[in-house]
C-alpha cells in the first residue's frame, strides 16, 4: 500500500452514545512502524458496522484493539464503556462477558461436539441446570438452523454449518456486541447467502450492535448499515452503503470495483525490472 | 582464525544462550501461572480425570508391554552374569531393584514423553493454531486454567501411577523367564526380593523420581505446546522439542536424584 489515501472522504456523523468509541487511536508491534494511525471511529448501539479494506490495511489489528487483545499505543479506545487501555485481566473477561466473536474459520473445539461447543460459555459462567442448559442450547441451535446436528462433531460439519455453530456458540450468553472476523471467507454460494441473513436478523432480534471485519466488500454492503474504510492503518471512508458505492475516492472505488487498475499498484515494490534482469550489464 | 570471526562465533554463542535463558524464565513463569490457576482443574476434578484417561490409561499398553520384555531381559542377562558368582537365587533381587530404583521410573518417563508428551503439545499446538484458545480467551475463559492446567495435573498424577505398573510388569516378566523358563527357585526368586527391597530407600525413592519426571515431561509438553508458532511447522517443531527436551531431562534429572538418593551408605 504506497498511495496516501485521497482527501475525498465521507465525513462521519456524531453518535450520542456510541458502543465503540475510538479516538486518536494508534497502534504498533514496533513503534517505528505503527499498523493503525490515529484513527477515530465510532460505533452505534444496535447498528451492524463493516469495517472493511485490503489485506494488510490495520482492519484485524483494530479488531483485536476493540475485543481487548491489544492495548493501543496512544489514543483510546472505550468499548461497552471501558477504557480498553485502563482493564486488568479481570475487568477485561468481564467486558468480553458482554461480546461474541466468531472466527473466520470458527475455532470450535474439535474434542466437543457441536451441543458441548454450544453449550461451552453457559457451563464456564453460569450455574443454570443442566435442563435449562439443554434448553439454551438448543434454542441457539434452532436459530442457526442447525438443532438437528446438535449430536455431531466438528469434524463432521461444512464450513458454512461450522461457522453456523460458532456464531450459535458466540450468542450463547445474548452478547451486547457481536464481532465478526471475515465471516464470509471460503463459504458456498449458499452459505453465504446464510451467514448474510443470520448476522442481520441475530443482530435485530437479540439487540446487539455487530461488527464485521472482512474485504469480502460487495457481500458485506449486503447487511452493513455503516461502513468504514482502512488502507495503511487508517480510516479514509466511512458511510453508508450507498453512499459507498457511490464514492469517488479512488481507492474505494477501486476496492468496491474489484479493479486491478488504481491507486493500488499491482506490482509489490521492487528495483528496476532491467537492473534484476541484469539487462544494463549486457 | 580473524578476530571478527571469533567474534561472532562469540555473539552467536552469546545470543543463543540467551535465548535459552529467557526461553527457560517464560517456562518458569508460565509454570508460576499453571499452578496458580490450576483451581478449575483440582475443582471440576472430572477435566483432570479426563486427562488422566488420555495421558495415563491410553498409555497403558506401550508402558505394560515394554515393561514385561525390558523385565525379561533384564532376567536373561541377570542370569547369566549371576551364575558365573553362583548367586542366581538372586535374580529376583536384580530385576526388581534395577526396575523399582532405574529402569521403572526412567523407561516409563521416556515412553510417556515419547506417547503422551508429544500428543498433549500437538494437541494444545493445534488447538493454539485453529484459534481455539484465542476462542477461549474471546469468551473470557481462561486457557490455562481450562486446557492447560488439567492436562499438566493429569500427566503429573499419570507418570508416578504408569512407572508403578511398568516395574511390576517388569518383574512379572522377570519371574517368566528367570523362574518358568530358566528355572530359578520360585521361592529364592521372591523371599530374597521381599529381604532386599526395601520401602522407604528403594520405592519411595522410585516413586519420587517417576512424580519428578512426571512434572517435568508434563510442563516441557504443555508449554512446548502453548508456546508452538501456530503454523504446521511450529507444531511439528514443537512436538519433537518436547521429546527430546524431555528425554534429555529425564536422564539428567535421574543422574541427580541417583546421586542425591542412592550414594552415601544410605542403603545396603
Amino acid at each position: 500500500m504506497q498511495q496516501s489515501p485521497a482527501a475525498q472522504r465521507v465525513v462521519a456523523q456524531p453518535i450520542a452514545h456510541p458502543i465503540v468509541d475510538i479516538r486518536k487511536l494508534s497502534f504498533g508491534y514496533d513503534p517505528k512502524r505503527p499498523v493503525l494511525r490515529n484513527i477515530d471511529l465510532a460505533i452505534e448501539r444496535g447498528s451492524v458496522v463493516g469495517i472493511m479494506g485490503q489485506s494488510g490495511c490495520g482492519k484485524t489489528t483494530l479488531l483485536r484493539v476493540i475485543m481487548g487483545a491489544l492495548r493501543p499505543s496512544a489514543g483510546e479506545a472505550r468499548v461497552l464503556g471501558h477504557a480498553i487501555k485502563e482493564l486488568d485481566r479481570e475487568g477485561l473477561y468481564a467486558m468480553r462477558r458482554k461480546m461474541g466473536m466468531l472466527f473466520q474459520f470458527g475455532a470450535l473445539f474439535t474434542d466437543q461436539s457441536v451441543y458441548e461447543n454450544v453449550a461451552f460459555p453457559l457451563r464456564e459462567h453460569t450455574d443454570l441446570p443442566e435442563d435449562l442448559i439443554n434448553d439454551l442450547v438448543m434454542l441457539k441451535l434452532h436459530a442457526v438452523g442447525l438443532r438437528g446436528a446438535a449430536h455431531l462433531a466438528p469434524t463432521e460439519l461444512s464450513g458454512g454449518m461450522a461457522r453456523r455453530v460458532a456464531l450459535a456458540r458466540s450468542i450463547a450468553l445474548d452478547p451486547q456486541l457481536i464481532l465478526y472476523d471475515e465471516p464470509f471467507t471460503g463459504l458456498d454460494p449458499i452459505s453465504f447467502g446464510v451467514i448474510v441473513r443470520l448476522i442481520r436478523e441475530l443482530n435485530d432480534s437479540l439487540g446487539a450492535t455487530s461488527i464485521i471485519v472482512t474485504h469480502d466488500v460487495q457481500e458485506a454492503l449486503r447487511v452493513v448499515d455503516y461502513v468504514h474504510f482502512m488502507a495503511a492503518g487508517r480510516v479514509i471512508a466511512q458511510g453508508r452503503p450507498d453512499e459507498i458505492r457511490s464514492s469517488s475516492e479512488p481507492f474505494v472505488r477501486q476496492f468496491v470495483n474489484g479493479s486491478s487498475e488504481g491507486p493500488v499498484p499491482f506490482h509489490y515494490p521492487a528495483p528496476a525490472y532491467d537492473a534484476d534482469l541484469e539487462l544494463a550489464t549486457h | 582464525m580473524r578476530v571478527a570471526d571469533v567474534r561472532a562465533r562469540l555473539e552467536r554463542l552469546g545470543t543463543g544462550v540467551t535465548f535459552h535463558v529467557l526461553r527457560l524464565g517464560f517456562a518458569s513463569r508460565f509454570l508460576g501461572h499453571l499452578v496458580l490457576h490450576s483451581g478449575t482443574a483440582l475443582r471440576r476434578f472430572r477435566l483432570t480425570t479426563a486427562e488422566i484417561y488420555f495421558a495415563g490409561v491410553l498409555s497403558l499398553i506401550i508402558i505394560l508391554v515394554s515393561g514385561l520384555f525390558v523385565g525379561m531381559v533384564l532376567a536373561l542377562q541377570g542370569y547369566d552374569t549371576l551364575q558365573r558368582f553362583g548367586a542366581s537365587e538372586s535374580l529376583g533381587v536384580l530385576v526388581a531393584l534395577s526396575l523399582v530404583r532405574e529402569l521403572g521410573p526412567v523407561v516409563a518417563g521416556l515412553l510417556f514423553a515419547s506417547r503422551a508428551g508429544s500428543a498433549i503439545t500437538a494437541e494444545i499446538g493445534l488447538m493454539k493454531a485453529t484459534e481455539q484458545l484465542s476462542a477461549m480467551e474471546m469468551m473470557a475463559v481462561d486457557p490455562i486454567a481450562r486446557v492447560v492446567a488439567p492436562r499438566f495435573w493429569g500427566g503429573v498424577l499419570s507418570m508416578p501411577l504408569l512407572a508403578a505398573l511398568f516395574s511390576a510388569m517388569g518383574i512379572f516378566g522377570g519371574y517368566l523367564v528367570g523362574v518358568q523358563l530358566i528355572g530359578v527357585d520360585a521361592g529364592a526368586f521372591w523371599s530374597q526380593m521381599q529381604a532386599a527391597v526395601d520401602v522407604r530407600n528403594d520405592i519411595l525413592n522410585g516413586v519420587i523420581k517417576s512424580a519428578v519426571f512426571g512434572v517435568a515431561v508434563t510442563w516441557i509438553a504443555v508449554f512446548e505446546g502453548y508456546d508452538a508458532p501456530p503454523t504446521a511447522e511450529g507444531v511439528s517443531r514443537a512436538t519433537t522439542r518436547t521429546v527430546v527436551t524431555s528425554s534429555l531431562a529425564i536422564l539428567a534429572l535421574d543422574f541427580v536424584l541417583t546421586a542425591l538418593m542412592f550414594t552415601g551408605g544410605t542403603h545396603q
